[in-house]
């Protein structure tokens, strides 16, 4: 009556080989997603070009970007600006100074700009949605209601109010005023997914456990709970490229403009955009790209992380 | 499944009192239902559980059934305090439960473990099998010696059927059953001496279930576990149970040993649904009585004046059924009823009528009798007719 | 003459990178006029995939399907989207699991039942607000002019499922499709819904194609049962037939794995080894004989062909009780 052991043994390895003996972990799995992903690829191509190009940019830039080289051919009243020429492939600013190579250091400080206001914006969104999440209650109804304050103000309006606060003007205002108004954005998201995590049946079953209040929060609820905000967070390098460089274009940015930075550069343009465009078009073609890059690499994060379309 | 080996052995000889490991006396949870936009208002209530009492032997396994709404989950986590209580109290092992707070209330914990219905969300995508296995010995204190905690999880692993392989696996590598299986052995992990088990077959394939279910019987009898199972499906309540408490909207109307209950059931709800569940034998469902209910289960945030059943009861007498909460009251030894009128019903001197159903609203649980059909068409026909 | 004619249906899912997988593997089955035939198998046995082939419901993408399925002498799987659109609803009705995601959230439910009404048959707003309320009091939903005017999210789990079937059966089809009607339902609703369908179906003479993973639900009401293992029909016979005497290992193996309220309490349950994932492609032999207490040789060496036995269909090697029928159904 028994299947022929032999072929049972055939059946039987042919399963124990399909199945491996170490076990994929959820990260893996995404990362495994993500890699196949041509949308990530060309996400993190662009973000890993601009990336090299902040690194080297002292070593590639032919000119000091701060010295008014070309300052003999300015004139402000023939309103005539350095057009591209030899040794100088953009031309010059309205100062003289070699555009190519202030595009180039530019993306030092925009880059600086934008991951410093999204960490700051992060950690200060992750603890209070951490605080607010774990442990409910009047602590929620605290932290929320104060977010929701801070949510209520345009981001733009809060950052500028923020930015306008502080009597000399700095990068470092900029990315502080940058990343306040990232923060309810991150405390917000992290407290619905900690919630939704709080109500899961293996949170439920980690305190049957007896597990401490505490391991639960850091070890199950908050890992669980991140996907959404590491998504987020990428999202949130590009805004903050974009608001970085209005608070600039407002007049906000840093006083000294010696050190480039593109939205601040933008800002200097708009008097002679009608003139020369090609002041305003570098940096805001950078500042584009850059900020599609980071936004590829959060959808296909998003598509990656989503466990519906783990198989 | 009877009474276990091992270490609950010696008790058997141990007086009455003795033997009860989990007491239920007059248990409540009720849930505000909140409103406000600034300041939160209780609104009203939902009372999930009303008014239980009931006791579990020392490695007996005690079913409890009920449809959705009636509050047997809740029953079953209230009872390992994951939910809070409103009243009454919950003694396990001498223990009064309702006063144990922080640090006493986490160690007692290990002493009472939780199977959950789906295998999937009570699992941490994120972490290992020997890393979810591992952590409630964390949590105790239990895993001092890495080779000897090592052995434990591969020993257990065997106890619930999965290879050693396992432990380096994630959960979404797994089929239900395995998963199932995994969920299982977290909570035999610590040793405790009650497992609550919700659901623990109703999202498994039905080739699987009796997998599911034989392990249940296997673990009880080699760790000397006492049950509380909670399901919706009676013939599987049935087939592992010693005894069995019926719920409706929050309370027990009927508890009796299973082959009793089954034999003769006695309040009007456990009739009616032991009616419904379909048998695989064409033979008797053509044959055997159907007791068909009339409308929804009412709303638990407005349960019914009297008897909870009296909405849908096709015996209800008039004036006491409405005004009167039946008390649970033990007609033969060890069956509890709670119907004013189960002897006559038993005796066939109350006969059933025609029952009206009750529109119940899904949000607000507000009932209005509807108008019966007086106007309306007698067949599908004289609708769907030319 | 059969109202409709299942024939050889395959439905083949296709990934970009993936090897193709046959849910559905060359079934075949004919419904009569006020007949209730019965699919029955676990999950992933291609039942419900069979319900969304009849109806036009799968995917355009990544999907082959194959066979026929004739309808009243014509073939389903060949009419242009706008034709199926037509009959859905007129002539195919489908009552879903999950009464919840099949209904529009944010419609009354009286505004979608009269809307198949007024595209269908043409009723003007009025009438076809009568005829809505009038079926659902026929569903048995108290207080019908009220509850036309609420929404989905405000019935019980029960009632939207019985607004589902008025809708369904709003133009009177002559076939209805039921895939899990009753799953997601307390015992106590599932009886009153299932007496529904039955009530139904012998006022109407509408057929019933009844797909349920609980040989409980087939047992009261299908006169026809087809148990169905990885995409393929493995044994069809009358209710009668089949429960009184499983043939197929799987089917029998089912019967005796389920606790059952009609026999005395026994210790233990006999469950069928392994799960789904263990099966084996039907190529090369009987997909179940993994897990199959009757498996033989022949069982990994050549795919069981289907044989008839009176009015009973078997596909195995090695049949529960006497040796397999040698009478083979011809390739249709």
């Amino acid at each position: 009556m028994a299947i022929g052991t032999s072929r049972k043994e055939r059946i039987d390895s042919l399963a124990e080989s399909s199945a491996s003996e170490t076990g994929v972990s959820l990260a893996a799995s995404a990362w495994r997603r993500l890699r196949r992903n041509p949308v990530f690829l060309v996400g993190a191509s662009i973000i890993g070009l601009f990336v090299l190009l902040a690194l080297l940019a002292p070593v590639l830039a032919p000119h000091d970007p701060g010295v008014r080289m070309l300052a003999d051919q300015v004139s402000r009243a023939t309103n005539s600006i350095p057009p591209a020429q030899e040794g100088h492939p953009f031309g010059g600013d309205q100062h003289g100074r070699d555009l190519f190579s202030r595009v180039l250091l530019g993306s030092q400080q925009t880059l600086l700009v934008a991951v410093l206001a999204t960490v700051i914006g992060l950690g200060g969104g992750l603890t209070l949605g951490t605080l607010a999440g774990a442990f409910g209650g009047w602590v929620d109804s605290l932290v929320m209601r104060i977010v929701d304050v801070m949510l209520s103000v345009p981001s733009l309006l809060l950052a500028v109010s923020i930015g306008a606060l502080f009597s000399s003007q700095t990068q470092f205002t900029v990315i502080l005023a940058v990343a306040i108004v990232q923060i309810p954005v991150f405390a917000r998201l992290l407290r619905g997914t900690m919630l939704a995590q709080r109500e899961s049946d293996h949170v439920l079953a980690a305190r049957s456990l007896g597990v401490r209040q505490r391991s639960i929060v850091f070890r199950h609820m908050l890992p669980n709970a991140l996907g959404p905000v590491i998504v987020q967070s990428t999202l949130v390098l590009a805004v903050a490229i974009i608001d970085a460089a209005a608070l600039s274009f407002l007049g906000l940015g840093a006083a000294d403009d010696s050190v480039p930075e593109w939205g601040q550069m933008l800002g200097n343009a708009q008097n002679v955009i009608d003139s020369h465009p090609h002041l305003a078009f570098w940096p805001a073609a950078c500042i584009i790209v850059v900020a599609l890059g980071f936004t590829l690499v959060g959808e296909s994060l998003r598509d990656a992380l989503d466990p519906k379309r783990r198989r | 499944m009877s009474a276990a080996r091992g270490e609950s052995a010696n008790v058997s000889t141990a007086p009455e009192e003795d033997r009860v490991l989990v007491e239920v006396d007059d248990l409540k949870v009720h849930f505000p239902i909140k409103r406000g936009v600034v300041l939160d208002r209780t609104v009203g209530h939902v009372y999930a559980v009303d008014g239980v009492d009931l006791r579990i032997q020392r490695g007996e396994t005690y079913g409890l059934v009920g449809e959705s709404g009636c509050g047997k989950s809740t029953l079953g986590r209230a009872l390992l305090r994951l939910v809070d209580q409103t009243g009454g109290r919950v003694v396990f092992d001498g223990v009064d439960l309702s006063t144990l707070r922080g640090e006493p209330l986490r160690r007692m914990r290990r002493r009472m473990q939780m199977v959950f219905q789906d295998p999937m969300s009570s699992l941490d995508p994120r972490q290992s099998v020997a890393s979810i296995l591992v952590e409630g010995l964390r949590a105790h204190g239990l895993d001092t010696d890495r080779v000897a905690t090592d052995r434990r999880l591969r020993e257990l692993l065997t106890a619930v059927g999965l290879p050693g392989t396992a432990l380096r696996k994630y959960p979404h590598e797994f089929s239900g059953g395995q998963r199932q299986r995994i969920g299982i052995a977290r909570a035999l992990t610590v040793n405790p001496d009650l497992v609550v088990a919700d659901e623990p077959v109703s999202a498994l394939d039905v080739s699987v279930q009796a997998q599911v279910i034989n392990l249940l019987g296997d673990l009880q009898e080699e760790f000397g576990l006492t049950y509380l199972v909670i399901a919706h499906d009676l013939a599987v309540v049935r087939h592992i149970s010693d005894r069995i408490g019926v719920m409706y909207l929050g309370g027990l109307v009927e508890e009796a040993a299973s082959d009793a209950l089954y034999q003769e059931p006695l309040h009007p709800y456990t009739r009616a649904l032991l009616s419904a569940v379909p048998v695989p034998d064409p033979e008797l469902e053509d044959r055997r009585e159907h007791i068909l209910l009339s409308g929804d289960l009412p709303s638990p945030a407005a349960p019914p004046s009297g008897c909870r059943f009296h909405t849908r009861c096709p015996w209800r007498q008039a004036d006491r059924c409405d005004t009167e909460r039946p008390a649970l009251r033990e007609i033969t030894p060890g069956h509890r009823v709670a119907c004013h009128f189960a002897e006559d019903i038993r005796d066939g001197r109350i006969a059933r009528h025609e029952v009206a159903a009750e529109a119940v609203d899904a949000t607000t649980g507000l009932s209005g009798v509807a108008s019966t059909s007086a106007a309306g068409p007698a067949s599908v026909t004289e609708v769907l007719g030319p | 003459m059969a109202l409709l004619e299942v024939r050889d249906l395959s439905v083949v899912f296709q990934r970009k990178g993936e090897e193709p997988f046959a849910a559905v593997d060359g079934i075949s089955f004919d419904v009569s006029p006020g007949q209730m035939v019965g699919l029955v198998g676990e999950s992933g046995c291609g039942k419900s995939v069979t319900s969304l082939a009849i109806m036009g419901l799968l995917p355009q993408r990544g999907v082959r399907v194959e066979g026929t399925v004739e309808f009243e002498g014509k073939d389903l799987l060949r009419l242009s989207d706008r034709e199926l659109a037509d009959r859905r609803g007129r002539d195919l009705g489908m009552v879903f699991q999950d009464p919840l995601s099949s209904v529009n959230p944010v419609i009354p439910i009286g505004v979608q039942v009269s809307e198949v009404l007024e595209r269908h048959e043409g009723l003007r707003r009025r009438e076809a607000a009568l005829r809505s309320a009038e079926l659902l009091d026929r569903v048995g939903i108290p207080d019908p002019s009220r509850r036309l005017k609420e929404y989905p999210h405000q019935l019980s789990g029960g009632m939207r499922q019985r607004a589902l079937i008025a809708m369904a059966l709003a133009c009177k089809p002559r076939l209805l499709i039921a895939d899990e009607p009753t799953t997601a339902l307390d015992v106590t609703i599932q009886a009153q819904i299932l007496s529904l369908l039955s009530e139904l179906v012998r006022d109407t003479g509408t057929a019933l194609i009844m797909i349920t993973h609980d040989l409980g639900v087939v047992a009261g009401m299908c006169d026809e049962v087809n148990v169905l293992y990885g995409g393929r029909i493995v044994e069809r016979a009358g209710r009668h037939e089949l429960f009184a005497e499983p043939r197929h290992p799987y089917t029998a193996g089912l019967l005796a794995s389920i606790p059952r309220l009609d026999a005395p309490r026994g210790d233990r349950l006999t469950p069928i080894r392994g799960s789904v994932a263990d099966n084996i492609p039907w190529a090369g032999g009987c997909a179940f004989a993994p897990r199959c207490p009757n498996a033989v040789d022949a069982c990994v060496e050549r795919s069981p062909e289907m044989t008839r036995d009176g009015e009973r269909l078997l596909r195995c090697h090695n049949p529960v009780g006497r040796p397999a029928p040698s009478e083979e159904v011809p390739v249709q």
